[in-house]
């Protein structure tokens, strides 16, 4: 099995007709997922390489029965299209816009809890999801995947997703699903939200977190894995070596005064029984070892 | 986007917020001239972006052009915790009753705003936070609400503000909050926000932190953006759009995407070495952001080596490489490069580095691999195999 998204999920991508939107559109259909359309409200009756554009979502939900949307429109338009796509009754919806103020996150965000309580959205700013062999809904390369599980990941860094992926796929281990939730300060579905879905998914029999500095997520996180996680976490924080004060290119990455240091982090992480490593590839090593170990 | 005082405070005054009469003086001529516009008497103020100009001699009183030219003299040129004042803000004294704390930032696990109002301002609000948490009365504001007058109006009461000041300071937080949030402010503080002798609410200081993601619905914030970097290595960075922090170590760093810069700087320092730089070029690694990124490290003297760091996702790693290879063309490096490649296509983009490589440019197979070598090559200088 897999978290938030399988083979069924049916997928519609706002933006479809423009640049990132086509290129990653496409290659999500390449892939193996269900592109059912997309939608662009001067583009409507036209295709993308045989994918059907509609004027707008709720048109597109009636058409298709979509119940999952990418999102790939610039940052002023980014909220208004998140909140279309709830409006239409969809589901799950992925942003991977970067750049959208933090003010129209949080009003976006406290929107769709109060009004669109059956809605999750994953991101701003993030790669996507992935459950490889099944949906890919974002900018993850799936050639790095590898199908089958056991593992369960969860990011809050691209690039480290990516690199956590590939740890794993070398060694021959395999994931169930790969969610990057993004760095932004207000992000729609935070770790929380995934290790809550991995210890329910019966095939995850263990979860890889890769976190960086700023916020205090990863010891919010912390808390929920030792009160409730039952699999062994693996993790790693990027940001040990980051000067406070200064914006690692993630607008949530910032060490404000005490808060926010990697330290605090990793030790929040090790106190709660989690695997911490000092790096990416420590991490995929100290992962791969827990799955031997299972047996798997 | 950190403002410095002054621009905060007009920032605020574009709300409406109440500041004292002030100008702003490159020179001390041109404070001379603020003070005699304005009438004594003033306050001289460092404009720096760091806390402790007080202590630091950076806030003086003057009574007359005479006090004023000693005291700006003074603080010109000053170094105040690592900030040189090149700018002075000079406005009308206060006399000040009751000194107050107020702000506005994002309360991230909770993802609504927090205010934050105390009577106890003046002083580091982090202090009070630890020696008289009571003091600090915070609420909870939801983004798709706001924050109304009477809200405000029972909350300076709950803070205990001075009951002449009640009414101004809660017509003051609206405005506030509205700079906050129209004003696409990641935080919005005063400290102190005073209440005078004669019964008047307003903003002695200005904090403000602007949130660059939303530049392009404030045209106005332009003027601003060419205080900020006050490091060289930084500015042409910027000039380059290239995403840079100037750091003091050895080990030049160039990587796709910020946690891997950073893990980058972290694997650096993990076997010894100290990165001199976190750049993150993103997502297009082309010939043109490679030349610039080379660019600017190759201008910073302290760098000894250069770590690529690449993990192709949609990036394709040929492309990186071939970006590599005409970056190199077009730039005279003066350090040795070792590169790690990996992800979409590495076998091919290794493939077309393979001719290129030599003692000055190196490939590693892994990350931890690479860092060794970068670091083992700002040790000596390029010698090491």
């Amino acid at each position: 099995m897999s978290i938030f998204v399988d083979e069924n999920t049916k997928v519609i991508v706002q933006g479809l007709t423009g640049g990132q939107g086509r290129f990653h559109g496409v290659r999500n259909r390449d892939y193996g997922t269900q592109v059912v359309g997309g939608v662009s409200p001067k583009k409507a009756g036209t295709d993308v390489e045989g994918i059907p554009v509609f004027a707008s979502v709720k048109e597109a939900v009636a058409e298709t029965g979509a119940t999952a949307s990418f999102v790939v429109v610039p940052p002023p338009a980014a909220v208004a299209a998140i909140l279309e796509a709830a409006e239409a009754g969809i589901e799950f919806i992925v942003c991977i816009t970067e750049g959208i103020p933090a003010h129209d996150e949080a009003r976006c965000f406290n929107t769709l809890k109060k009004d669109f309580p059956n809605t999750r959205l994953l991101g701003p700013n993030c790669p996507g999801i992935i459950s490889p062999g099944k949906c890919n809904i974002g900018i993850t390369s799936g050639d790095i995947a590898l199908a089958g599980g056991p593992v369960g990941i969860v990011s809050r860094s691209g690039t480290l997703t990516y690199q956590a992926l590939h740890e794993l796929s070398q060694q021959g281990v395999g994931q169930t699903t790969c969610v990057g939730i993004g760095g932004d300060p207000v992000p729609g579905t935070n770790f929380i939200d995934c290790l809550e879905a991995f210890e329910a998914d019966p095939d995850t029999k263990a979860v890889m977190m890769i976190g960086e500095i700023g916020g205090s997520e990863e010891e919010l996180a912390a808390a929920f894995i030792k009160d409730h996680m039952t699999k062994p976490v693996v993790s790693y924080v990027a940001g040990v070596t980051a000067p406070p004060g200064r914006k690692m290119g993630h607008a949530g990455a910032i060490i404000s005064g005490s808060q926010g240091t990697a330290q605090a982090k990793m030790e929040a992480l090790e106190a709660a029984g989690v695997t911490v490593a000092l790096n990416p590839t420590e991490a995929g090593e100290k992962m791969v070892a827990i799955v031997r170990e299972l047996g798997l | 986007m950190d403002l410095f005082e002054y621009q905060g405070k007009q920032y605020f005054a574009q709300f409406g917020i109440p500041v004292s009469p002030g100008g702003e003086a490159n020179t001390v001529d041109e404070a001379v001239a603020v003070a005699e516009k304005i009438g004594y008497p003033v306050v001289v103020k460092a404009q720096v972006r760091v806390g402790g100009r007080g202590k630091a001699g950076g806030i003086k009183l003057a009574d007359n052009a005479d006090e004023v030219r000693l005291h700006a003299g003074n603080i010109l040129g000053m170094d105040i915790k690592g900030h040189v004042v090149h700018r002075l803000w000079i406005e009308l004294s206060s006399d000040i009753a009751e000194e107050y704390y107020a702000s506005f930032t994002l309360d991230r696990p909770n993802k609504v705003y927090l205010g934050m109002l105390s009577k106890e301002g003046g002083v580091e609000i982090e202090e009070v936070a630890v020696t008289n948490p009571d003091a600090i009365i915070k609420l909870s504001i939801d983004p798709t609400v706001g924050l109304d007058l009477a809200t405000a109006t029972k909350w300076v009461a709950d803070a205990e503000l001075n009951e002449g000041a009640q009414a101004q300071a809660a017509a003051l937080l609206v405005q506030l909050f509205d700079c906050y949030v129209k004003g696409d402010c990641d935080l919005a503080e005063i400290n102190p926000l005073i209440y005078t002798t004669d019964h008047v609410v307003r903003a002695l200081d200005a904090k403000v932190t602007l949130d660059v993601n939303a530049e392009f619905r404030h045209p106005e914030w332009e003027a601003w953006s060419d205080t900020d970097a006050e490091d060289p290595r930084e500015a042409m960075a910027k000039e380059k759009g290239l995403n840079y922090i100037g750091l003091e170590g050895s080990v030049g760093i160039i990587a796709n995407g910020a946690g891997l810069a950073m893990s980058t700087l972290d694997v650096v320092n993990q076997v010894g070495g100290k990165a001199a730089n976190f750049l993150d070029i993103g997502g297009g690694a082309n010939a043109d952001v490679m030349t610039a990124a080379l660019e600017v490290i190759n201008a910073d003297p302290s760098v000894r080596s250069i770590f690529v760091n690449i993990f192709g996702g949609i990036t394709r790693v040929d492309e990186v490489a071939k970006g590599v290879i005409e970056a190199l063309r077009r730039v005279d490096i003066s350090s040795p490069i070792v590169l790690r490649l990996d992800g979409t296509n590495a076998i091919e983009g290794r493939a077309l580095l393979a001719e290129h490589l030599n003692d000055r440019l190196v490939a590693e197979p892994t990350m931890l691999d690479a860092a060794r070598r970068a670091v083992a090559m700002a040790t000596t200088g390029g010698d090491s195999k």
